[in-house]
C-alpha cells in the first residue's frame, strides 16, 4: 500500500523502447487523477524518488533478453500483487524477437569490438514466458485509454474491459468503410486483436498487427487472402514478422509461409535482408 | 396506387428542408472513403450523383455510372443498422453526489446543440433493409422486454425508401421475398427515373406522414405513364439479382447436417473477424460492459455491440462453449437461415448480400448453403438407392 492508503504503482522496464512508459506520461489530462488514485512507487522514467516495494500493482514492459531480466523479473513478480505486461515486447518478446530466428552468437560478433563483454540470451522472450501475468495490454505502443481502463478497473476492483476480438470489430464500431474490400488495401485486422481503435484503417491504412493476433486468428487464411492481393510470400512474411514475431500464431504462419514457400523462393535470410 | 408524385431533385431538397425544420436529423446516402454509406445529409448534392457499386465477394468498388442517378447504386456498407441501433449506447450513469449515488438518464446529458442526435429521417433506404428494420421491431420490441432505446428512435423516424434500379452482384433480396421494390414499412417510397424523359423520382406514400409530407411538396400528381415506367424499373431489377439463395426446406437442411463436412471447409476460410456480423443488418448481439473513471465518481453501463464470432461471446464460467470457428460459423449461419424462423416467425436473413461483399475471406452464404444442400441431397439420394 503507498501513501494515504492508496495503492502504490510501479513501473519497469525490460527490453524495450520506452514508448509504452510514456503512453503513461502522455496521458496529460489524466495524469493528475492518477496520481490521486495511486501513489506512483517506482517509475525511473518520471521521477528519481523511489518507495520501496511491495507495489500493489506493477506495470512491465519490455521483454527478457538477458540473465541479469530474467532473474529480475522474479523479484519483481514476488514483491507485485497485480502483475500487468505493457506492451508487445512485454507480451510477445517485441521486435527483437527477430533474433529468434538467428544465431546471435553471429549478430554479437559483427555488431561489438568486443562481443565477449556482452551477456544475452539467444532468445527474446516474454514476461509471460518467466513468471505468472494477471493481465496484459498488447500494442506497440499500447492504446493510452486501454491503459486508463485498466487502471480503472483495478481501482474499482472490476473487470478489465480489454476485448480479444479482431481489429475488425472496432473498425465497423467507428463507421469505418474497410480498407481490404474496398481498396484492395492488405490488412491484418481480421487476425488482430483489437484494442487501438482501429486507428490505421481509421486513417486509410491497412493493419500491420502491432496488437498481435486476436483470440482466434485464422493465419493461414490470411496469407491466403494477402496472396490473393498480390502480395508476395516474402511481404506476407515480412508482415508477420514485426513488433509480434514471437507471438505464437504470427511465429508459426510465417515460419510455415518460409518452408512452404515455392522452390524455396522465401529462405529466412532472403526475408530479413 | 393513390397519393403518388413525381418529384424532380429540387423537391427532394425540400422535403429535406422541410424535415430538418420540423427537427429531424436528416441521414442519407453519401460516398464516404471508397464506397456509400449513411451519413448526414442537408443538400440534396451530398447524394452519389453517377456512381454505381460493383460487388462481389470481399470486393467493393464505386464505378462512375454515366448518368446523373442518385440512388444508381446497390446497398451501401451498412443498413439503417447503425442509426437505430448504435455500436455504442449508453443504457445509464452513476455519479456520486452528495446524497449518494444519483443515476442519470442518457438523455439527460446529450447536448443541445447535437444536430445529429434522434429523431431521424432516413432517406435512400432499400427494401432489403426495410425487411431488417421490420426483423429488429419484432426482435427488439415485440418480446416481453421492450428496448425503450431503439423503440423511441423507431417511432419517432421517418423512412424515405427507394426502389432498387441496379442491383450488385451479391444481391438475393428476390430469393428472400423481400424486394427489391418496398412493399411496407416505409412513410415515402421512391423510384428514381432516368432512363427516358427527365430525371425524376415516383414517390408513393406509406403513412399518413408520407402523404402529408408530399402534399406539402410543390409536385404533380404521377401520370400513368410514370407509374408504369417506375413498376418496369423494379421489375427489371428483379431480374438482375447477382445471387440467389434456395430457401426451400433449408431450415431442416441445417438442422439435419449440423456435423457435415461443409462447416469444416468453410472454417477453414474463415477469420473469425466478425466482419459479417457487424454489417448484417439483423445481427443484433452485443455486450454489456461497464465502465468507471480513476476516481470511481463516475460509472457508466454501455451496450455495444459484439459478434458470435468472438471467442469470448460465448464465454461462460469454466471457457467458451463454442471454441472453435467451426462452430462458430456454424452457429451463425444456422441461426440466420434455420433457427430464426422458430423464434421469430421469419429469415433472419434479407438477401442483402453485404456478408459476402464484406468478408475479407470472401465466404458466399448463398454458396455455403447451396453445398450444404447438394452435400445432404447427394446422401439422400445415395441412401434411397441403397436397398
Amino acid at each position: 500500500m503507498g501513501t494515504a492508503g492508496k495503492p502504490s504503482l510501479a513501473v519497469w522496464k525490460f527490453a524495450s523502447c520506452d514508448g509504452c512508459q510514456l503512453t503513461l506520461l502522455n496521458c496529460e489530462d489524466e495524469l493528475l487523477s492518477i496520481a490521486g488514485a495511486v501513489t506512483i512507487a517506482y517509475f525511473p522514467e518520471a521521477t528519481r524518488a523511489v518507495v520501496e516495494g511491495p507495489y500493489d500493482v506493477s506495470l512491465v514492459e519490455g521483454s527478457v533478453t538477458t540473465p541479469h531480466d530474467a532473474e529480475r523479473i522474479q523479484q519483481i513478480r514476488a514483491m507485485s500483487g497485480t502483475l500487468v505486461t505493457i506492451g508487445a515486447c512485454a507480451t510477445a518478446g517485441g521486435i527483437q524477437a527477430l533474433r529468434n530466428l538467428g544465431d546471435v552468437r553471429e549478430f554479437r560478433s559483427v555488431v561489438y569490438a568486443h562481443p565477449e563483454y556482452v551477456e544475452t540470451l539467444d532468445r527474446s522472450t516474454p514476461i509471460a514466458a518467466h513468471v505468472s501475468v494477471d493481465h496484459e495490454l498488447r500494442g506497440c505502443p499500447i492504446d493510452k485509454r486501454q491503459l486508463l481502463e485498466l487502471l480503472a478497473a483495478l481501482l474499482a476492483g472490476r473487470k478489465p474491459r480489454i476485448p480479444t476480438y479482431s481489429v475488425c470489430i472496432e473498425c465497423k464500431e467507428r463507421g469505418n468503410v474497410c480498407v481490404a474490400v474496398a481498396d484492395g488495401t492488405p490488412c491484418l485486422g481480421p487476425v488482430t486483436q483489437a484494442g487501438c481503435g482501429a486507428l490505421c484503417p481509421s486513417f486509410a491504412r491497412g493493419c500491420y498487427g502491432c496488437f498481435g493476433p486476436q483470440d482466434s486468428a485464422n493465419l493461414p487464411s490470411m496469407t491466403r487472402r494477402l496472396r490473393a492481393q498480390g502480395m508476395s510470400e516474402p511481404q506476407v512474411i515480412r508482415l508477420y514478422r514485426t513488433f509480434n514475431t514471437g507471438a505464437e500464431a504470427f511465429r508459426a504462419e510465417s515460419q510455415r509461409v518460409v518452408s512452404g514457400s515455392t522452390a524455396g523462393t522465401a529462405t529466412a535470410e532472403e526475408v530479413s535482408t | 396506387m393513390t397519393g403518388a408524385h413525381t418529384l424532380a431533385l429540387d423537391d427532394l431538397q425540400e422535403l429535406i428542408d422541410i424535415l430538418s425544420s420540423r427537427g429531424y436529423s436528416v441521414l442519407g446516402p453519401t460516398v464516404v472513403d471508397g464506397a456509400i454509406d449513411i451519413r448526414p445529409l442537408t443538400s440534396v448534392s451530398q447524394l452519389p450523383h453517377g456512381w454505381g457499386d460493383e460487388q462481389d465477394g470481399a470486393h467493393y468498388r464505386l464505378r462512375r455510372r454515366g448518368d446523373d442517378a442518385v440512388f444508381g447504386f446497390a446497398c451501401g456498407a451498412q443498413s439503417a443498422k447503425p442509426v437505430f441501433f448504435p455500436a455504442d449506447e449508453l443504457l445509464w450513469r452513476s455519479r456520486s453526489g452528495p446524497d449518494g449515488p444519483q443515476i442519470d438518464r442518457p438523455d439527460d446529458d446529450r447536448p443541445d446543440d447535437d444536430r445529429y442526435g434522434p429523431p431521424y429521417a432516413v432517406l435512400g433506404l432499400r427494401s432489403c433493409d426495410l425487411a431488417a428494420i421490420r426483423i429488429h421491431d419484432r426482435v427488439l420490441t415485440g418480446r416481453a422486454v421492450a428496448d425503450a432505446h431503439y423503440a423511441t428512435r423507431r417511432t419517432d423516424s421517418v423512412i424515405i425508401a427507394v426502389t432498387c434500379t441496379d442491383p450488385a452482384g451479391t444481391c438475393f433480396c428476390v430469393s428472400m421475398d423481400t424486394g427489391p421494390v418496398p412493399s411496407e414499412g416505409f412513410d415515402i417510397a421512391l423510384t428514381e427515373l432516368y432512363a427516358d424523359g427527365p430525371h425524376r423520382f415516383v414517390a408513393r406514400p406509406g403513412s399518413p406522414r408520407g402523404a402529408e409530407l408530399l402534399e406539402r411538396l410543390a409536385a404533380r400528381d404521377a401520370t400513368d405513364e410514370d407509374l408504369a415506367h417506375a413498376a418496369s424499373v423494379g421489375e427489371q431489377a428483379a431480374q438482375r439479382m447477382g445471387r440467389r439463395l434456395d430457401d426451400t426446406n433449408l431450415k431442416n437442411i441445417l438442422y439435419d447436417n449440423a456435423e457435415s463436412a461443409v462447416w469444416d471447409d468453410v472454417a477453414d476460410r474463415c477469420l473469425s473477424c466478425g466482419n459479417c456480423t457487424l454489417v448484417c443488418p439483423t445481427c443484433f448481439c452485443t455486450s454489456i460492459t461497464d465502465v468507471s473513471d480513476l476516481a470511481g465518481a463516475t460509472s457508466e453501463r454501455h451496450r455495444v455491440w459484439d459478434s458470435c464470432f468472438s471467442a469470448d461471446y460465448s464465454y461462460i464460467h469454466g471457457g467458451a462453449v463454442r471454441e472453435s470457428t467451426r462452430s462458430r460459423y456454424r452457429q451463425w449461419m444456422t441461426h440466420k437461415l434455420a433457427a430464426w424462423k422458430d423464434q421469430f416467425g421469419t429469415s433472419g436473413c434479407v438477401g442483402c448480400g453485404r456478408c459476402i461483399t464484406w468478408c475479407p475471406a470472401a465466404i458466399d452464404i448463398t454458396a455455403e448453403a447451396g453445398e450444404l444442400r447438394r452435400v445432404a441431397e447427394h446422401r439422400e439420394e445415395r441412401r434411397a438407392r441403397q436397398p
